[in-house]
């Protein structure tokens, strides 16, 4: 059997970076025969870049991160970065084995026994996995799914025509398959259920148009599936498959099949070699020490599958995972981030020692592995207090000439944070969603109003898991106090750390448990007395739909909404009536245990929601401390039962109300709503978006739904908790402080906030060309006068550089405001935050 | 709702603001007399006359702030608030300054454009008033597009429907949908009207020609087809003449709901095509006005 120092499994980035350093390795150790070989079960290398469309322009993102490899990687398009690794595997003479799928791994470090799918094996001493997330495309699963007519992606729709064409499957990319082939072929979806279940909104209603338009070359064939394909023996098109239909077994000629059925997560041929997830999340990253190495000595994961999912944090770890296997402690690509990150702290030590010691600092953090705490460390901002004065003017003089330095070097470091100690890290209503974890020195939070006063937290401690965990507002202000250093993690990071770490998540849950109990009924308790309560309170998911519970039933507990939103209403003849809208942060449900067992009304969540339910038992206790608080619970209530009540008598108000949550707004912290009456359609709203953004409208007035007269345009609504956030691989979308969700130029184009945003307010678009003046217009009548327009041609360097991501950054930057609303000449736009829509509905005092 | 309308804004204190400016210009116009009749050529007429002047291309200057989406300098409902009121405080304004002199001249010419602009900027105001709640109530919580896309489906239905029936029925509704018209020129946009057409033709019995018949509202194409139902040769027929005729009736609704929209939305800008050119044409007439003053002074 042949044998090898290293295998490495997949070729993508990751996979070819390591390989070639292997391969660079074996020649400077003039090595006879190769002492590594690059397995992949694909026909071609970087299988998911191969899968983007024709000429799509790839980033090369983080800026900040230097590349470190023998392979090349620089943005551009698709074809030229696949041209270019092509040519290194040739002029690396890279050991690649194309076709050859690892089906098993057995032994153990020194002697790994690597199984493939043509039945032969290999010994290896190591493995690197960096197969990716990708998986591999689900197949048809029937006779003659092999043949040349199966292909199971589409690059160029507008490649064919005339064909007729079964295109497989029911998700969003079936079906944009399918309407993108039937402009110009005979188009038949083959869909194995009764309905588009899992299509978007707008895909579903775009296909169901499509084949109920008898003039449109789509069709569907529903509850069927593809029972055999074959070549054809008679004249016509070259193909025939077999159907099995509702209607019996069909037998149609074919130009061609796209299968577009999804892939199969590689999950679970990792852990069949061994490697262990922390938990069964869809998104858990196996634990790797700082060397790349998982559970299972001698296997390495890198990439994607790690945790990593840039192109260019992949390559590094390739390149550095081969150095370790061989022995060579080299320091990391971005260990020069991490200098830059320490800068200006008060310590004498080097960046390794520093990030040894604060780990040890915090008991949440020591349970980590050393690479997921560098990389928590890299991807956050170091703040450091000094008294003002002559040390607080030395750090910062220090601070400027090394990002002057830099920033000569063409980069934006992100460097230590200076400030003085006194100052506010944030302000109650800031919007921030980081996390901080206190390294050193103390830290005050003071909350407005709360008899308990401030609190001062030291040492590995942590703060701001409210707003990190429901994406309200801060509610208290942060003080740096004596030397204080502090980690400021950005949200994206903490998600990330807190799915794939059982540890962190119950930390933060603790800690935020605790608070809202201390907010909520006894601001004075001290943490320790409060830690039994804590582990007593669940936690309780709700979907948006879902009943939290019923008018007319007994209740045994009362909820603290901990993200999403909650609507209260009461029945009325056969029909609910909208009481009141609940955000997070606040209580429901607390008459119950409060003198009125009987619930009288109903609680439904308008958004996906999270409740901490407190029992009576555990109200009970915490009403008989000394220090409970209930002159203010009691007086919340009354407040309560008054606007319930005043909202109960007038329904109407009520039916906005629920109109309002059925739009999503019950997560909403910024939108854009128009008043039918006012609005005289003169789209001086969208012109003036167009105008301050860059000739493309973020906002569509026209559509959106209407209700009473309120019209809730297509506009974004700056969710609480952003869900075009979620998956970012640049980390291109932010908050500001003030609230704002923008993109900024990192953006990839990659579309995944397009197709997250449930709301349809985010376009993919290229850059608009320059256009004539405003008075060349005016007097000259040049161009198309102010605004979007309409199907206006990018210029070729636009198209190079490709469709970028585009939303409402609510003008962020803009002096006096949203533009949409300062250049309505009616008055009908106006931007409102959640606490306005009550007055939405509100009957004028006057 | 918490939206404030134009008239409304900020507690129409450009109301205000418009109400002060003409009762000073009344105060200013009784303190002249004397030996000289009150005229334009006093110093309290020069006075409202540069008042007046100003006030002409500060009210022009909205159709600039509306167009610079980047200012900052006040809301684009405010200007258009203040351009209303004080648009209208000065029609009293220039005429005390003419003090009823008028002629033949290009004096009186500049007040008449003016009043023109004003009056039509009353239009303005009262279809921007008015025209939008009818919009709104005509669509019932839709759009143009949804209204539109209705539309389409119900034409779908009905040919599906049509291919059912005997061959005159089948040629009336297809012909139908195929000649609606909707929209058209600036009259048929104003006025609603209709000239969708539809091919009348004998049944198999009686034998007569196909000939192109008016359609206004779609109502003759229903009449054509409810006089089928009595007449029906087969009794099959009877269900989808039924059906048919109720398909062509929701359709006869959503046309009148477009046609309505089309409609209001062309009375919405009308006043605009009036308003703007001659608001260009009083600039320059009261340049001329200006000028011929202190050049015969």
């Amino acid at each position: 059997m042949e044998s090898f120092k290293i295998a490495i499994v997949g070729a993508g980035p990751a996979g070819l970076s390591a390989a070639a350093r292997a391969s660079e390795l074996d020649r400077k150790a003039n090595l006879g025969s190769p002492g590594h070989v690059l397995l992949e079960g694909f026909g071609a290398h970087a299988k998911t870049i191969q899968r983007y469309q024709k000429g799509k322009h790839v980033m090369a993102e983080p800026g900040f991160l230097d590349l470190r490899s023998d392979v090349r990687f620089a943005a551009g398009s698709r074809e030229r970065i696949l041209e270019g690794w092509r040519e290194d595997l040739a002029r690396l003479r890279v050991n690649v084995r194309f076709n050859a799928e690892v089906t098993r791994i057995s032994g153990a470090r020194g002697a790994f026994t690597v199984h493939l799918g043509d039945g032969t094996s290999l010994l290896a001493e190591n493995v690197v996995l960096a197969i990716g997330l990708e998986g591999n495309p689900r197949k048809l699963g029937c006779p003659g799914d092999e043949l040349d007519v199966v292909q199971y992606q589409l690059d160029d729709p507008r490649e064919y025509r005339d064909e007729t064409i079964f295109v497989v499957g029911a998700g969003d990319s079936a079906i944009e398959n399918a309407l993108g082939l039937s402009e110009q072929n005979d188009v038949w979806i083959i869909n194995r259920g009764k309905e588009f279940s899992r299509a978007k909104e707008g895909n579903l209603s775009a296909v169901l148009g499509a084949i109920s338009d008898d003039r449109s070359r789509l069709g569907c064939h529903y509850e069927s599936s593809i029972k055999q394909l074959r070549r054809a023996d008679e004249a016509g098109p070259a193909w025939v498959a077999e159907l099995q239909t509702p209607g019996g077994l069909v037998t149609v000629g074919c130009d061609r099949v796209i299968a577009r059925l999804g892939a199969i997560p590689p999950r679970r041929f990792v852990e069949s070699i061994g490697i262990e997830f922390p938990n069964d999340r869809a998104d858990a990253i196996p634990g790797l020490s700082a060397e790349y190495e998982s559970n299972v000595p001698g296997i390495y994961v890198i990439g994607a599958l790690a945790g990593y999912p840039l192109i260019k944090q992949a390559i590094n770890q390739g390149h550095d995972v081969v150095e370790f296997i061989h022995g060579n402690r080299i320091k990391p690509a971005d260990h020069s981030l991490l200098e830059q990150r320490f800068l200006a702290l008060p310590y004498e030590m080097d960046a390794d020692t520093s990030i040894r010691q604060f780990q040890l600092r915090i008991p949440m953090f020591r349970q980590l592995n050393a690479l997921a705490f560098r990389e928590l460390i890299i991807e956050s901002v170091m703040i450091a207090a000094y008294p003002a004065g002559a040390l607080y003017d030395e750090a910062r003089k220090r601070v400027r000439t090394a990002v002057d330095k830099l920033a000569a070097s063409g980069r934006a470091p992100r460097v230590t944070r200076i400030i003085r100690e006194g100052d506010t890290i944030y302000e109650p209503g800031d919007f921030g969603t980081s996390f901080y974890t206190i390294v050193d020195g103390e830290v005050t939070l003071e909350v407005p109003g709360s008899p308990s006063g401030a609190v001062t937290m030291v040492r590995g401690e942590f703060f701001g898991e409210m707003s990190l965990l429901s994406g309200r507002p801060r509610l208290e202000r942060a003080v740096a106090g004596v030397a204080c250093v502090v980690v400021e993690t950005p949200r994206r990071t903490m998600v990330k750390l807190m799915s794939s770490n059982e540890e962190v998540r119950e930390g933060i849950d603790w800690i935020f448990v605790v608070r809202e109990l201390q907010r909520h009924f006894v601001p004075a308790a001290p943490f320790r007395e409060l830690k039994d309560m804590a582990a007593r309170v669940t936690s309780r998911k709700y979907k948006a739909g879902e009943l939290v519970y019923a008018e007319g039933h007994k209740g045994e507990c009362l909820f603290v909404v901990r993200s999403g939103g909650i609507a209260l209403t009461r029945l009325r003849g056969d029909a609910d009536a909208m009481v009141a809208q609940v955000r997070a942060g606040e209580v429901i449900g607390q008459m119950a245990l409060m003198g009125d067992p009987m619930r009288r009304e109903s609680a439904t969540a308008t958004v996906a929601s999270e409740l901490l339910e407190i029992r009576r038992p555990e109200f009970g206790e915490l009403m008989r401390r000394k220090d409970a608080q209930l002159g203010p619970l009691q007086d919340s209530v009354s407040q309560m039962l008054v606007e319930n009540a005043r909202m109960q008598v007038r329904p109407e108000a009520g039916s906005v109300m629920s109109f309002l949550m059925d739009q999503g707004l019950g997560e909403a912290t910024d939108v854009l709503v128009i008043n039918e009456d006012l609005c005289v359609g003169c789209d001086n709203c969208e012109k003036a978006c167009a105008e301050t953004h860059d000739g493309v409208s973020r906002l569509d007035r026209e559509a959106g739904a209407t209700f009473a007269k309120v019209h809730i345009p297509i506009a974004c609504r700056h969710c609480e908790q952003p869900h075009c956030m979620k998956d970012c691989p640049p980390n291109a979308i932010r908050r500001s402080e003030t609230g704002e969700v923008y993109i900024d130029d990192t953006c990839i184009g990659c579309g995944n906030c397009e197709s997250n945003c449930p709301y349809d307010v985010i376009k993919m678009v290229y850059e608009a060309p320059e256009k004539p003046g405003l008075l060349s217009w005016l007097f000259f009548g040049a161009g198309d006068g102010p605004g979007e327009q309409p199907g206006y041609k990018p210029t070729e360097a636009a198209k190079a550089r490709g469709r970028k991501a585009v939303k409402c950054d609510a003008c962020i930057g803009l002096a006096g405001g949203p533009a949409c609303v300062r250049a309505c000449p009616t008055g009908a736009a106006l931007r409102l935050g959640p606490e306005q829509f009550i007055d939405l509905v509100e009957e004028r005092k006057r | 709702m918490i939206h404030e309308s134009l008239l409304k804004y900020r507690n129409a204190r450009f109301l205000w603001q418009a109400l002060a400016l003409m009762v000073l210009s009344i105060g200013l116009y009784l303190t002249q007399g004397g030996v000289r009749v009150p005229s334009g050529g006093t110093w309290q007429g020069y006075i409202l006359g540069t008042i007046g002047a100003l006030l002409i291309v500060w009210l022009a200057l909205l159709g600039v702030r509306k167009r610079a989406y980047a200012s900052s300098l006040g809301t684009v409902q405010g200007w258009t608030s203040a351009h209303v009121y004080l648009g209208s405080a000065l029609l009293l304004v220039a005429t005390l300054h003419s003090a009823g002199q008028f002629g033949w001249n290009v004096h009186t010419f500049a007040y008449v454009l003016m009043c023109l602009v004003i009056l039509s900027g009353f239009v303005g105001v009262y279809a921007y008033a008015s025209i939008p709640q009818w919009i709104s109530e005509n669509h019932a919580g839709g759009n143009r597009p949804e209204l539109f896309s209705e539309l389409f489906a119900l034409n779908r239905q009905l040919q599906l429907l049509a291919v059912k029936s005997e061959a005159a029925i089948q040629l009336a509704v297809t012909s139908s949908i195929e000649r609606t018209a909707i929209g058209g020129d600036v009259a048929a946009q104003l006025f609603g009207r209709d000239r969708s057409r539809f091919i009348r033709s004998g049944t198999a019995s009686s034998g007569s020609e196909a000939v192109l018949s008016g359609n206004e509202d779609q109502q003759q194409i229903i009449d054509f087809v409810a006089a089928r139902l009595p007449r029906a040769d087969k009794a099959a027929e009877v269900p989808n003449l039924h059906e048919l005729v109720l398909f062509l009736c929701r359709r006869q609704s959503v046309l009148r709901r477009i046609r309505r929209d089309i409609r209001l939305r062309a009375w919405l800008q009308l006043w605009l095509y009036v308003h703007v050119p001659l608001s260009v044409a009083l600039l320059v007439a009261l340049v001329v006005h200006i000028l011929t003053t202190f050049m015969y002074w």
